[in-house]
């Protein structure tokens, strides 16, 4: 392959790429669930503004709680399943699958990181 | 032996661990000097794990089978608090660690035993192998002027009791004076033990709501594989330890760690006795690992 096709075509997938995050609204975060893990397991926020996690599950039902914010849902397959937050102080706030779906479930958890 | 000192009798038998005397029943008459009788709780034997928490684990429950059976005084009947299998996603291999499970725990000599399920056991079939190998979920008993409950929280995977299991729950406790003797079973924490690990039950504070009127009562669960005792209000809850491995302490992590890999100098694994009196004296049994 051409050397500049190449670059050109690397700087145009990384272009595509940074469209694609920018199409996704700031206060967004997408959480794919699936047996037994959350990815991504670590997710930064800001205190005072809204955040939406966009959760969805590969394989099957889940759930999704952080009992600080009051917060729990089920995550069903083939589903986007959206809940809000407005973190209002800083520090490491815990999530975790609270449905058990078998011999890993008890590890299957993810940090939100939320920042002053 | 009524009138036995519990105590005094498993360290004449070489036996005993650290003994718990709660003051409980307060309202109940202490017309006994001993105990009116005694049981015994296994717990989260998980039968079928393998992995580095325990490397003696096919051998473990053998071991406190024998345990129990070199009591001298021997408990009137034991209960299984939960997990007596570790979870398989395929439905034929829980049925067959439920009935080697089975086939181990017919060694003990006391024959009157009372199984629940735990997650690990339920939560992947609502219960449905559970059923098959030990009958109801959730069900009550009476021995010797106690009333027992045994409580539900794992068949939804969502650790509810649920709507109509309260309901039930409820209907029972109306046949019950407010001092009656109540021994609630259970496999999680009906409270809140760390809620972000989990260890709770989604709808505990409703059956914790409806125990509340009556005086006296008092929780044994499983679930976190180590002793541990709670009040909420007048109602005690006593974790027992595990027979497969321990779990580290209740909240001293953000997110719950894996359980440790074996090591000799970690809290033993266990049964325990329960001497019901108009005080509630539970000794730990344990057994050694590896």
């Amino acid at each position: 392959m051409n050397r500049r096709l190449f670059a050109a075509l690397l700087i145009g997938g990384a272009a595509g790429g940074a469209v694609r995050l920018l199409a996704q609204p700031a206060n967004e975060v997408s959480v794919a669930a699936s047996k037994f893990e959350f990815t991504p397991d670590t997710v930064k926020a800001k205190v005072g503004q809204p955040l939406t996690f966009v959760l969805t599950s590969l394989d099957r039902i889940h759930g999704f709680k952080m009992p600080e914010f009051g917060l729990r849902t089920d995550i069903v397959p083939d589903r986007e399943t959206r809940v809000s937050i407005t973190p209002t102080k800083p520090g490491a706030f815990v999530f975790f699958c609270d449905i058990f779906c078998g011999d890993g479930h008890e590890e299957m958890s993810g940090t939100l990181v939320v920042e002053g | 032996m009524q009138h036995t000192d519990r105590r005094d009798f498993l360290k004449l038998a070489g036996l005993a661990g650290v003994s718990f005397t709660a003051g409980l029943f307060p309202r109940h008459r202490a017309a006994a000097q001993g105990s009116d009788f005694h049981f015994v709780q296994f717990s989260d034997t998980h039968w079928g794990y393998k992995g580095p928490a325990n490397p003696d684990a096919e051998h473990t429950l053998e071991k406190a089978v024998v345990t129990v059976n070199g009591l001298a005084q021997k408990p009137d009947f034991i209960v299984f608090t939960g997990d007596l299998t570790h979870t398989t996603e395929d439905g034929k291999e829980r049925r067959a660690r439920l009935q080697r499970f089975k086939e181990i725990v017919s060694a003990l000599s006391v024959k009157d035993v009372r199984f629940m399920p735990g997650e690990h056991d339920a939560s992947l079939d609502k219960g449905e192998a559970f059923k098959e190998f030990f009958g109801a979920t959730h069900y009550t008993f009476d021995h010797k002027g106690v009333h027992f409950i045994a409580l539900d929280n794992v068949s939804d995977p969502a650790a509810r009791l649920g709507d109509e299991q309260l309901a039930w729950l409820e209907a029972d406790l109306k046949q019950r004076k407010a001092d009656d003797r109540i021994v609630v079973l259970t496999h999680r924490p009906l409270f809140d033990l760390v809620p972000n690990w989990d260890w709770t039950t989604a709808d505990g504070a409703k059956a914790i709501g409806l125990l509340m009127p009556y005086s006296n009562v008092v929780v044994f669960y499983g679930h976190i594989h180590q002793e541990h005792h709670h009040m909420t209000g007048h109602i005690a809850h006593h974790a027992a330890r595990s027979l497969i491995f321990p779990q580290v302490a209740p909240g001293t992590a953000p997110r719950r760690p894996p359980p440790p890999p074996f090591d000799a100098s970690l809290a033993p694994l266990g049964t325990r006795d329960v001497a019901m009196g108009a005080k509630v004296t539970m000794t730990e049994l344990p057994v050694t690992r590896g």
